[in-house]
């Protein structure tokens, strides 16, 4: 087993066993904690695959991240107060099914993913960071100033949604959710970077020139890549929506965008752990910097840079030490 | 009359006022090696480039077996059964040699969005392409991290791909450039074998190998064909000599 495997296993029995270890400690603070760990990387999964392994810096990630989050409390909320979502052409009505959920806001992921793709990813560099930042705050601005589910206030779920034959209001069975929900979707992009899919989807990163010349279309690749890489996104949004019992648009906003690239950079860009790394850090180091002071995304601001700047695979690359993408 | 595989009718390119190419007239045809000459910045590659699609031509027409395919992309014409080396190897520089030449093998086979069968232990892909990597003398160097190739095995690699498109027409862009006498002549004698399988143009400045491999030679000078034809007619003529053959026999 290579290095890069190892640390991989050593993070996922890491994030499966500290839970454990603070509820015997009777710490369910640090359950939580390690419940938004698993959800971060899931959203930074989703973005790894765009941007680790089809070279496609999305800026605009939120927007999937946010699309999750309100697909979940707007079918909660239309299930608690007995109103379907739309009666026209069809009646919808709203769910507390998680199972529903996920599988409602991944589509509306893919979509969206899909629909701002086709218009963003004819462009390279800069220029898709950028429209790709612009259409994920146009729908920021689209979900502050709507009214009908919160406006700038958000909106509340106020009984966490359910889980067939679970209890998703105790800590440790919803942390086992996201975790679970956070193996099969990193299993996925694993298998999903072997298949001829993502042996085209590397290839387009490396030298679209050459992947065109051998006959596969690069722009087909990275938008199938796209809208896969927001489903996923969209999926963790939905579980946050979850763990925190509330969504904001701030869930939308470009912070969230920079948050989710961060996870992937500091972990390790293209690969499959990477995020999962990156978003450990990340929390590990809120919670303790967070209550020293206000500014610790200082500290983390000068971490991001040394790893740009020196160790461009990352933690799981440092790790293993090789370094890859040049 | 037998149709040519591939026709280029009357194409014109401008960058400024430079013609790339300037009513260029071309075509290839089943079993032939046609081999185009013509002193460094005349317009091979650019004329290569308009044919694969990689440039959009200003005017004229380009036809691949009998359709008109100035309109396509890069990877509709490829599709099609136009397979090209570039001049400057242009590989997927992550990959190992044998992932470039299974990338090749799949987009041939048509199928690209499948996501879970892992490629690497895909036995209908791997075999053919290790019988590429075989026939181009790259087989021990297949599990090599491509941008740690030579110079010289990036050009091999750049054939063993562009053969496992099973193409109907090569397009190699000066194939033997920084090869080696050696690995040129082992070069041209690949070549040699290969125009049955498909019908080549053949941009090169080695005159050996174009004089031994060509059944036609075009001569292209400031974007104009001034000449076409045997390698005795092309040897022969006087304005090919003073533009281009002169210079190197002198
Ligand atoms: N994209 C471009 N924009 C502007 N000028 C270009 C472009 N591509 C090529 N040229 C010019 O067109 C001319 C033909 O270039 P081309 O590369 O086709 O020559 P070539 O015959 O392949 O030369 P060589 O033998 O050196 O490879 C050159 O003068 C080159 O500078
Ligand atoms: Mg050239």
């Amino acid at each position: 087993m290579n290095r890069e495997a190892l640390a991989s296993l050593v993070l996922a029995a890491g994030l499966l066993v500290v839970p454990l270890i603070a509820l015997g400690l009777d710490d369910p603070f640090i359950v939580t904690l390690a419940t938004k760990v698993a959800i971060l990387a899931l959203a930074g999964a989703g973005l790894n695959l765009a941007l680790g392994f089809g070279g496609l810096v999305s800026f605009g990630h939120a927007a999937f991240f946010g699309l999750g989050g309100y697909a979940a409390s707007i079918l909660a909320s239309h299930a608690l107060n007995y109103e379907p979502v739309f009666v026209w052409p069809f009646e919808i009505s709203g769910t507390t099914s998680m199972p529903v959920i996920w599988l409602v806001a991944m589509v509306a992921g893919a979509i969206a993913a899909a629909a701002i793709g086709a218009l963003s990813l004819r462009t390279g560099g800069v220029y898709f960071i950028m429209i790709t930042l612009a259409f994920a705050q146009m729908i920021y601005y689209f979900a502050i100033s709507w009214p009908a589910y919160g406006g700038e206030d958000g909106l509340s779920i106020y009984v966490r949604d359910s889980f067939p034959g679970l209890n998703t209001l105790d800590p440790l069975q919803f942390f086992l959710i996201c975790y679970v929900v956070l193996m099969v979707a990193l299993a996925f992009c694993f298998v999903l970077t072997r298949s001829r899919f993502g042996l085209a989807l590397q290839a387009a990163r490396q030298n679209a020139t050459r992947l065109a010349a051998v006959g596969i279309e690069p722009f087909g690749i990275r938008l199938m890549a796209f809208a896969i890489s927001g489903a996923i996104t969209a999926l963790a949004g939905a579980l946050y929506a979850d763990l925190n019992r509330f969504v904001s648009p701030a869930m939308l906003n470009w912070h969230t965008s920079g948050e989710i690239m961060v996870f992937v950079i500091l972990g390790g860009v293209g690969r499959i752990f990477g995020p999962v790394a990156g978003a450990a850090l990340y929390i590990v180091l809120e919670h303790n910097l967070g209550g020293l002071t206000e500014y610790w995304q200082l500290p983390l601001g000068l971490l991001l840079l040394a790893v740009v700047l020196y160790a461009r695979g990352g933690i799981l690359g440092l790790v293993s030490r090789q370094v890859r993408h040049g | 009359m037998v149709e040519p595989v591939l026709s280029v009718i009357d194409l014109s390119k401008r960058f400024g006022a430079l013609a790339a190419s300037d009513h260029v007239n071309l075509d290839l045809m089943q079993g032939e090696i046609h081999a185009l000459i013509g002193p460094n910045g005349a317009g091979k590659s650019t004329l290569i480039n308009q044919i694969t699609g990689a440039i959009r031509h200003d005017s004229g027409s380009i036809r691949f077996e009998g359709q008109e395919i100035g309109n396509l992309s890069v990877a509709e014409r490829a599709r099609l059964g136009l397979a090209r080396t570039f001049q400057v190897s242009s590989l997927a520089p992550e990959f190992t040699v044998l992932q470039n030449v299974v990338l090749a093998v799949q987009a041939a086979s048509g199928h690209v969005f499948r996501f879970f069968r892992p490629v690497l232990t895909d036995a209908w892909l791997v075999e053919p392409a290790l019988g590429y990597l075989e026939q181009t003398g790259l087989k021990e160097r297949s599990g090599v991290r491509t941008a740690d190739l030579s110079h010289g095995e990036k050009r091999q690699l750049e054939i063993a791909v562009a053969l496992a498109l099973k193409p109907k027409a090569f397009l190699l862009d000066e194939p033997m450039a920084g090869m080696g006498p050696e690995g040129s002549k082992q070069l041209t004698g690949f070549l040699d074998g290969l125009r049955t399988e498909a019908p080549i143009l053949l941009v090169e400045h080695d005159m050996d190998a174009v004089f031994s491999l060509a059944d036609r030679i075009s001569v292209l000078v400031y974007g104009r064909v001034i000449a076409t034809g045997s390698v005795e007619e092309i040897r022969a003529n006087e304005e090919v000599r003073r533009a281009y053959l002169g210079e190197e026999a002198a």
